[in-house]
């Protein structure tokens, strides 16, 4: 089932290696064949209280009224946590990195903006106790208009989705409402190709749906400290974003996790950790918050949609010479990570191909359904579904092979990407000269001959002019003989006189400092975890 | 109103006082303290809670406590003899047939209730058994490929 | 009334890491009295795999059979930081770290070894079974375990190490969306084979076949396990999966794993599978990373091998019969697409 080709650049490689490339049994496999391996569930308190959350019926609405009143006087129940409660109850993922603005409740108070947002905590001696609770809890809202549709949201008029981007689009660089990626001339190309082709796709929104669902456990500790047992993917991100929610300093947390029964992304947002947290300090009891099944399928964060539009200019004889994409992003109602994909995806256009007029604008735009969050091929996933399709269609159109035409505008070491980076340590042609020799998939002679390590930044990509590209600011090019290094080091200068070192790179203008706050700040901070809010 | 009830799980008898309409997966982890049973959906849908009860394999989520008083239950718990594994633990381990883990107890105990029917399972016959059972990592190749394993070295143990 | 058979590709590579970087990680190596290393992170294990990958790399670096090795993790008051388990970042960032720190920790280790043998630490080489040995003359050589005790108790070093491996953050031009998105890039090409049934729209994949060029394999199971697992869920989210059936219309979504449908293991398939090595100039030993790309080159396979086996074109997802029986009566039937030779 699984073989290797070890002789396909044999010449980067050193083999002789002594536990690396060993079947070696995993470190956790006995545990798992044992049902002995950890989760964050399999831990036992005595009076442990269950949290379970209350959410909007609506997707868009005002809330006029909340009595809970009976449901505080309701058995077993120890804590009604409402909105007023959470010490910071305003927040955005990414807040961590400073990008982008606070935009979250923990728990809605005056709006709800999606279906299951939540609003109100019960904690109680069970989970049926707080779900018999839940039911006497009365709710009075105004429902107002709500928008489902990408491209609706963006039209004038549509219903303001999220008060932190009243247009329904996440702000760029301050100034815009999608991530632009601009190479060549794209105008010029479509006039000048053969074939245009266009088309537009649709990814909807798919579940995580792992085994285990999202859940955590807070225990107030012996020294006055939390312990919080958790399924999350990202230990620390989690316990910072809990610490900026309960307003505690970040030491008081002690998170405890690492044995995750299936994340694929699912477990990233930190849904469930600061509203257990609270509810243990609200109660000085150890709190589990535990989202059903039922509610990681109807509100727990999904793979967001994404509607993707691509133009193609091709010539007969196979180059693809523009691509032009204008994709949209569903958020949903917050932000989440929606804002980072996009620029993955803006980063990975028009895919492992050289093609030299490219243009795109990629959009992140707020509905009124459940946040979307990351999932397995974040931001990567559906863009490589339709430049794939694509491909193929385009193949079709100049009746060439699907595979040969993909090799044919493969990317190659010495390519400039439309991204302005040199494309290096490439792969696309021989994985695809494998694969069609494993499934019998005939190719052309001149096909099997290709190679990545050749022909590379010539004329065959289209980009001849190179002195009319902005220099890269990326390190100078590593000669191919250099052995492969078993840790990160920044290249050394070209030693070697087949190798000519590009000119200093220029210094990138510094963006200008947002004015404020750091509302709306343009990009990620490399200082991750301190925050200067 | 709590009930008392008796059963025998993984050969040794144990009791416990449920409330009325208590699932015997939360009856098995928070009361009885057997946490090798794991808990997916509580919905009846994704068979990781799978446990076996008088030889037949069951969903304990949906299944209420209080009828299994009298019942022999197994659980993932009780594969192993002392330090020897069960032949399917064996077979999965070398087969790789496990990422994150969740789904494998219950696994286990779908695959050893047909082993214990059928010691001479088709691939197919092998295929239905687990059909009840989620798996979101493997992609099932390599379990399928263990319980076949598993009843092919029916005879294998190790200390 | 027929079922049809068709062929598709895809060809896809995959950025390694979070986008644009400053996504650091850490890890401490240290040696406990009798020369077994634990390796403490914070990092996460989903099952893919991360503290077996982890251990391999912390063997082979510092020169130790890797049943000597011990990975923990994950507490935040003994774990050091790691920016999480996502954007398959966890064997190129987190390996990098674990490779600093050993090569710190075997670093001391030498020269406690070289203290006892009275010799220089750059004559010493490991035999990567426990055993410390001079070059050339292998009878003369120590234990890792005598060596460690020698360290603590007489010589008064730890054998420890450090690692933080992080990629500087890039910026993004805001006109020209200038980035640098990763340091390396792993490739796939992948192979479908389904077949059509025109009078249901329900599609079977047959086989799969693919080559992944994944910069070094770290552990030929683990890698066997990620690609067969991942082509599933590729399958899973090309042909049943959705959370809004009628997107963008949110209505009748899933409530349970009755109505949100993954296929089983009798809708499974063969799935043969080529490794190409061409090694990342910073990844640990060259490794890349494999977790997501494995299902992204399914979805295009599937919807291209549906053109070729029906002539219809989906571009929507999932591609239920429903949108297939619907595609073939727009066309007046399937009509199955000519193969390219």
């Amino acid at each position: 089932m699984l073989e290797f080709r070890k002789d396909i650049f044999a010449d980067e490689r050193d083999d002789h290696l002594q536990e690396i490339g060993q079947p070696t049994q995993r470190q956790d496999m006995l545990g798992h064949v044992t049902g002995t391996s950890r989760y964050y569930d399999d831990h036992r308190f005595a009076n442990l209280l269950h949290l379970k959350v209350l959410r909007s019926p609506h997707a868009h609405a005002r809330i006029r009224s909340i009595d809970d009143s009976a449901a505080a006087r309701a058995p077993g129940v120890k804590r009604i946590i409402r909105a007023a409660d959470v010490p910071v109850n305003l927040n955005t993922l990414l807040s961590l990195m400073q990008f982008g603005k606070d935009d979250e409740p923990s728990l809605a108070s005056d709006v709800v903006r999606y279906k299951g947002e939540p609003i109100l905590g019960i904690v109680a001696t069970s989970e049926r106790a707080a779900l018999e609770a839940m039911a006497l809890v009365r709710i009075s809202y105004d429902p107002l208009p709500a928008v489902f549709d990408v491209e609706e949201a963006l039209k004038p008029g549509a219903p303001s989705v999220n008060p932190a981007y009243p247009k329904n689009t996440f702000e760029y660089h301050g100034k815009y409402d999608h991530q632009k990626l601009r190479f060549g001339d794209v105008d010029a190309a479509f006039a000048q190709a053969d074939i245009v082709l266009e088309d537009r796709y649709q990814m909807s929104p798919i579940e995580h749906a792992p085994t285990e669902t999202n859940g955590s456990i807070a225990v107030p500790d012996t020294n006055g400290r939390i312990v919080v047992y958790t399924s999350t993917q990202a230990l620390f991100f989690s316990l910072d974003t809990a610490a900026k929610i309960n307003a505690l300093p970040s030491n008081q947390l002690h998170f405890i996790g690492g044995t995750v029964g299936g994340g694929f992304g699912g477990k990233v947002d930190t849904m469930t950790e600061p509203l257990a947290i609270l509810a243990a300090r609200l109660t000085g009891a150890p709190v589990r918050y535990r989202l059903s099944r039922h509610e990681e399928m109807q509100f727990g964060s999904p793979r967001g949609a994404e509607r993707i539009y691509i133009k193609d200019g091709i010539m007969r004889d196979g180059r693809i010479i523009a691509r032009q994409v204008r994709a949209y992003f569903d958020s949903g109602a917050y932000t989440r990570l929606s804002s980072y994909a996009v620029i993955k995806c803006a980063g990975h256009i028009p895919g492992p191909y050289s093609i030299p007029n490219v243009y795109a604008d990629v959009y992140c735009v707020y509905t009124n359904r459940t946040p979307a969050t990351a999932m397995r091929g974040f931001g990567v996933t559906a863009i490589d579904f339709a430049i794939e399709c694509q491909m193929d269609k385009d193949a079709v159109a100049i009746g060439m092979d699907p595979l040969e035409f993909r090799m044919l505008n493969a990317y190659r070491d010495g390519d400039m990407k439309a991204h302005r980076r040199e494309a290096k340590n490439c792969a696309l042609i021989e994985c695809a000269q494998v694969a069609a020799e494993k499934a019998q998939w005939p190719l052309r002679d001149e096909f099997r001959r290709m190679s990545s390590r050749q022909g590379g930044g010539s004329a065959r990509a289209g980009v001849t002019d190179r002195s009319r590209m902005p220099t890269p600011a990326a390190p100078p090019r590593v000669p191919a003989s250099t052995a492969q290094r078993a840790a990160y080091e920044r290249p050394m200068p070209a030693v070697s006189p087949a190798v000519t070192p590009p000119p200093a790179p220029p210094i990138p203008p510094q963006p200008s400092a947002p004015a404020g706050s750091s509302h709306g700040a343009r990009r990620f901070s490399s200082v991750f975890g301190t925050r200067r809010r | 109103m709590k009930t008392p009830i008796q059963f025998r799980l993984n050969g040794e008898d144990v009791a416990a006082f449920v409330e009325g309409g208590a699932n015997l997966l939360d009856t098995l982890r928070e009361i009885v303290g057997d946490l090798t049973v794991k808990g997916g959906c509580w919905q009846g849908t994704c068979g990781t809670c799978t446990v076996i009860i008088d030889g037949v394999p069951r969903l304990s989520c949906i299944t209420l406590a209080e009828t299994c008083s009298g019942s022999s239950i197994e659980t993932a718990a009780g594969l192993r003899r002392g330090s020897e594994l069960h032949p399917l633990q064996i077979a999965f381990m070398e087969r790789f047939a496990a990422q994150c883990g969740y789904c494998t107890p219950g696994m286990l105990m779908a695959a050893k209730a047909l082993l214990d029917k059928n010691p001479n399972p088709t691939r197919q016959d092998v295929i239905e058994a687990i059909s009840g059972n989620i798996c979101r990592c493997t992609g099932y190749e390599p379990i399928i490929n263990a319980v076949l394993d598993a009843a092919r070295d029916h005879t294998r143990s190790r200390v | 009334m027929a079922k049809h058979r068709g062929r598709g590709v895809a060809t896809i590579n995959y950025p390694i890491g979070m986008n644009l970087g400053g996504d650091p990680s850490q890890a401490l190596v240290h040696s406990n009295p009798t020369g077994k290393f634990t390796v403490a992170l914070s990092s996460i294990d989903l099952g893919q795999g991360m503290k077996s990958v982890v251990r391999q790399i912390c063997a082979e670096t510092l020169g130790v059979p890797v049943e000597d090795v011990y990975v923990d993790t994950a507490d935040s008051d003994t774990g050091p930081h790691c920016t999480g388990s996502f954007a398959s970042r966890g064997t190129h960032r987190v390996g990098n770290a674990v490779i600093v720190a050993a090569r710190e920790a075997r670093a001391v280790m030498m020269e406690a070894a070289a203290e006892e043998l009275e010799v220089d630490p750059g004559d010493l080489e490991t035999d990567g079974r426990g055993n410390i040995r001079v070059k050339g003359a292998p009878h003369r050589s120590i234990t890792v375990q005598e060596v460690a005790m020698a360290a603590q108790f007489q010589q008064g070093k730890t054998i420890a190490g450090r690692g933080i491996f992080l990629v500087p953050l890039s910026d993004v031009d805001p006109e020209t969306g200038e980035m640098s998105p990763a340091t390396c890039y792993a490739h796939a090409c992948l192979i479908a084979d389904v077949e059509v049934d025109d009078e249901t729209g329900d599609v079977s994949v047959l086989k799969i076949t693919s080559a992944y060029e994944i910069g070094r394999a770290i552990n030929p199971k683990m890698v066997e396990q990620q690609l067969v697992g991942g082509a599933w869920m590729g399958m899973s989210h090309a042909l049943y999966e959705t959370v809004e059936p009628y997107y963008p219309d949110p209505r009748h979504g899933p409530r349970d794993f009755n109505e949100y449908l993954m296929p089983g293991p009798g809708d499974i398939c063969p799935h043969e599978i080529v490794v190409l090595e061409r090694p990342a100039p910073d990844g640990p030993f060259g490794a890349k990373g494999i977790g997501e790309m494995c299902a992204n080159p399914v979805l295009p396979a599937v919807a291209n091998a549906i053109f070729n086996a029906v002539g219809v074109r989906i571009n929507d997802l999932p591609i239920t019969p429903e949108r297939v029986l619907r595609a073939i009566q727009a066309r007046g039937g399937a009509v199955p697409a000519a193969r390219m030779r």
